[in-house]
């Protein structure tokens, strides 16, 4: 397993490194940068890159003292429109909050989705099972983007139960809607996923040996398919955590709930290089350590893959 | 003869009609397509779309950039959706007329999907099945590099680049075609795989035909079934997509439109109307009901085992 | 008093095409340690029958008449009932041993599970056992193999696997579905030897159900001939294969390639096997019958008396000749 383990992060390190490269890279060569000759940037930014990285040196030697910063210390420096602010202050502002929410669609959509797949399944053409289908198939067209604008215009505007944006400290009733504007379609793909693949468990041959030993439903369903009827979910999680991720920033924009999604809109507007690449590293880590879990976590499950 | 089956097969066997091994895989699929309601239902309506898209604005007086200057001041009083003065979706918030920015905005979202679909089929269909064919090494190294791009929340690689390089059309469809090929290089690649043993390839290998001629003309055309089934899906994620950076303002710019933009400049006024909102996304909605119902018809018609 | 006893079974499948019928007024009986071989085409209904005694049926099957387990009606049994004949009295192996296990847990758990649910057995105990009965099905180095997976197992050890499993609770009735059909040629003559074994041990019945006249000769006593799920001839195994009085027992004779005697040939049966959904109102082999008469095709024979055998046909018996 260590071996394993080892192994995926002999791949997982090159891949974070060259994303870094490669937003370095972009980063030198974009116009308007501080690092291009006509720079258009306030003097004190020019101060504060000036003292971190020394202008003039050559670019190799600037991205070798980014890429040392950013691997000891996560220190993503200055930012290039705020003249008081680095990069880590937005992310350590932004992220707790990206986290929080995101975090809780994330059980929500798994939670949900899991149960309502796989009770649609047990009940197979019953209402659970038409009404998990028609939910799966209608999230399916509502993205995250569609699904704020619906949940604002029904829960805030008419029946005024929940705000429909700021956070406070992620008080419950601020956080639900962000919450569900996020989670719904990844929860709808997950019932889906867990349904198809219960139901074809459920056909397999050893689930019938399993009937044929006399073992209850119950512990047929627990004991013997469910291993493997989620299998197919688990690889489906990291795929899900990108697209989560990668909704905060509408979330984060639509319900101005002030993560990290907030901040790398407005620096992308504002042209602030070093914000949008830290936070582009920042997430592309995340996912890559993410994704090694997932990777991990069905290896374990499944004795047919050798590590 | 004696095949086996599971329970479930042999009951589904049984009801068959006899003459159904005479019939050709496409005839077959066809029947299989008609006979899916949800699908056939989508059809025409789709058709609709695409003809609303292409010949919409000689419907109306009014072009998509004209603005209406009798109701600029005052569109949420007198801007709604009114058959007097040819305004069939009323006008947005600069008073120009939502019916030609709809017309506008579905054919660039339209053809963002078909273009995206486009470039993941010639794309993902090629690297796919040479690496499928050639295998080995090759395959595994042409794979790790899929994994690898998969593994990074491109999302926010491709605000990145729409930052450096400037926010255009074309860079919009470079990312778009960047990203879209990877899941169907992986599909095509998994299908290859599978017919590379086959006997037809087999005899084409002993009989000397050259490697390029087996891959384009004897793997290629068998895998068009699922090709033509995720290039289908493909179409609907490719506008969800665009949208969502549309819907960041990071999209198509002004004057261009798409119904991500026009979903998000509608969701900005929803506290006070509705058709702005509303006509967007009632039409994002219905296109992508009907492409996810075409596609999930021609899956079960082509790919059976897959149901 | 009989075992098992079967009294005009039919099971119906409700498909999109209609209701089909897999199997059709069947009935017969076994006493306790015998062995009975129930032989037919795939289609035949002989799996379908296996599956309605067990309750296991697809959701969209449905089975009527009447199964009796010792005198007790079983058809129909609420599934908690059911749950605990199956575990105690009724077991059954499955064709293909690949499928059968389950690949995500270890044969040790899938074997106790049995003994711990349905006996109160400890855990450490119900291993010893699992062991045991991985022993007496000639598993070499039995509890060392309790904490595989399936898939470390050759096709004929997860077959032995599913023979000890299902012979734990020491059923007094096993039906073997195809036992050995998804295996090569030696290891089938070796589940057969097994099962001849295991039977003489427990004293257990068996209904084996299978296309392989070759296999049916030597391990069982009596024998039915299925036919578009209706019995066509059934009677003691060796009175059946000496002197077959249907045409059908004498066409799948006929397919079965012998050493003990001179072939012209190997005669295939002509036709295909029948279309379930479409059966013809009377004897369900007519359309690919030698013998046929007009009447074959609207009025399916009783099952009548001749010799030691039961036959379902209306052609003279001195007309099926080999």
């Amino acid at each position: 397993m260590t071996a394993y383990i080892l192994r995926r992060l002999a791949v997982a390190i090159p891949t974070l490194l060259l994303l870094i490269v490669f937003s370095f890279v972009l980063m030198e060569a974009a116009p308007g940068s501080p690092f291009d000759t006509e720079r258009g940037v306030p003097p004190q930014v020019l101060a504060n890159l000036e003292a971190k990285y020394g202008l003039d040196r050559p670019m190799i030697e600037r991205m070798g003292t980014y890429i040392w910063n950013v691997v000891t210390r996560f220190d993503f420096g200055p930012s290039f429109t705020y003249t008081n602010r680095t990069v880590n202050d937005l992310i350590e502002q932004g992220f707790p909050i990206t986290l929080t929410y995101g975090f809780w669609s994330f059980v929500v959509a798994v939670l949900v989705g899991g149960t309502l797949g796989i009770a649609a399944a047990v009940y197979h053409n019953s209402w659970l099972d038409y009404l998990a289908v028609g939910v799966s198939i209608g999230a399916q067209v509502l993205p995250n983007f569609v699904m704020a604008p619906i949940l604002v215009l029904i829960f805030t505007l008419w029946l005024g139960w929940l705000p429909g944006g700021g956070w406070r400290g992620g008080q419950v009733e601020y956080l639900i809607l962000p919450v569900i504007a996020l989670s719904t379609s990844y929860m709808a793909s997950i019932a889906r996923l867990t349904r198809s693949s219960m139901l074809e468990v459920l056909n397999a041959g050893f689930i019938r040996t399993a009937r044929a030993k006399g073992l209850p439903m119950r512990r047929v369903i627990f004991r013997h398919a469910l291993k493997p009827a989620l299998l197919p979910v688990i690889s489906y999680l990291g795929p899900a955590f990108v697209g989560m991720i990668t909704g905060s920033v509408v979330i984060d924009i639509f319900f101005s709930t002030g993560g990290i999604g907030q901040f790398f809109v407005s620096a992308a507007l504002a042209r602030d290089y070093s914000v949008i690449m830290g936070i582009t590293i920042l997430v592309g880590a995340l996912t890559i350590f993410f994704n090694l879990v997932v990777d991990v976590l069905y290896a374990w499950i499944d004795p047919k893959i050798r590590y | 003869m004696f095949a086996q089956k599971t329970m479930a097969q042999t009951a589904d066997m049984a009801g068959l009609p006899a003459g159904e091994k005479g019939r050709s895989l496409w005839q077959d699929a066809r029947r299989r397509f008609v006979r899916n309601k949800a699908a056939m239902a989508s059809l025409p309506i789709l058709l609709l779309i695409v003809l609303f898209a292409s010949f919409g604005q000689f419907l109306t007086p009014w072009s998509n950039e004209e603005v209406d200057w009798s109701l600029l001041g005052n569109v949420y009083t007198e801007g709604g959706p009114s058959w007097e003065n040819r305004h069939y979706f009323g006008v947005d918030e600069t008073g120009r007329d939502l019916y030609a920015r709809v017309v506008q905005g579905s054919r660039i979202s339209l053809m963002i999907g078909l273009i995206g679909a486009l470039v993941a089929v010639v794309v993902g269909t090629t690297y796919g099945a040479i690496a499928g064919y050639i295998g080995g090494r090759t395959d595994q190294l042409m794979m790790r590099l899929v994994d690898v791009l998969m593994s990074i929340p491109y999302m926010f690689v491709l605000i990145l680049l729409l930052v450096v390089f400037g926010r255009s059309m074309f860079m919009l469809f470079v990312g778009i075609g960047l990203i879209s090929w990877l899941d169907m290089a992986r599909i095509v690649r998994g299908q290859t795989l599978s017919l590379k043993n086959t006997e037809f390839v087999e005899a084409a290998v002993a009989t000397g035909v050259s490697t390029p001629v087996i891959i384009f003309r004897h793997i290629v055309p068998n895998l068009l079934g699922v090709v033509i089934v995720y290039a289908t899906l493909l179409v609907p994620s490719m506008i969800i997509f665009e949208s969502f950076i549309s819907f960041l303002g990071l999209g198509v710019q002004e004057p261009l439109t798409s119904w991500g933009a026009l979903i998000n400049q509608g969701a900005d006024h929803m506290r006070y109307v509705g058709w702005m909102l509303g006509f967007p996304l009632l039409f994002f909605t219905v296109t992508l009901f009907a492409l996810f119902f075409i596609g999930d018809g021609l899956r079960d018609a082509l790919d059976p085992k897959d149901r | 008093m009989s075992l098992l006893s079967v009294d005009n079974l039919s099971v119906t499948f409700s498909t999109n095409d209609g209701p089909v019928r897999a199997v059709n007024g069947l009935s017969f009986a076994l006493d306790p340690g015998e062995a009975l071989a129930v032989v037919g085409e795939s289609g035949s209904g002989k799996s379908q029958t296996a599956f309605a005694i067990m309750g296991l049926l697809a959701k969209n099957g449905r089975a009527e008449g009447s199964v009796r387990f010792e005198e007790q009606e079983i058809l129909g049994l609420p599934e908690r009932k059911m749950n605990k004949i199956r575990a105690e009295q009724i077991a059954m192996i499955f064709q293909d041993p690949m499928s059968s296990l389950n690949p995500y847990m270890r044969i040790g758990d899938q074997m106790t599970e049995v003994l711990t649910l349905h006996q109160g057995i400890g855990k450490k105990e119900a291993r010893t056992e699992a062991a045991r009965m991985l022993d007496a099905v000639k598993m070499p180095d039995a509890a060392a193999r309790l904490s595989m997976y399936p898939h470390e197992f050759s096709g004929g050890m997860r077959q032995r696997i599913m023979i000890a499993m299902a012979l734990l609770c020491r059923p007094k009735l096993l039906i073997a579905d195809e036992p050995t059909t998804a295996l090569d040629v030696t290891v089938q003559a070796q589940i057969m030897d097994l099962l001849a074994e295991i039977r003489e041990e427990f004293d257990t019945a068996l209904i084996l159900i299978t296309h392989d006249l070759g296999i049916v000769a030597e391990a069982c006593e009596r024998t039915i001939v299925l036919y578009g799920g209706r019995i066509m001839e059934r009677g003691p195994t060796g009175a059946l294969f000496e002197a077959p009085s249907h045409p059908y027992t004498l066409g799948l004779l006929q397919a079965v390639p012998r050493i003990d005697i001179d072939q012209e040939d190997l005669a295939a049966i002509p036709g295909e096997p029948p279309d379930m959904s479409r059966l013809p109102a009377g004897c369900p082999f007519a359309p690919r019958c030698p013998l046929k008469e007009p009447r074959c095709e609207t009025v399916m024979p009783d099952l009548l008396p001749h010799d030691r055998l039961l036959r379902a046909c209306h052609a003279e018996p001195g007309a099926v000749a080999a």
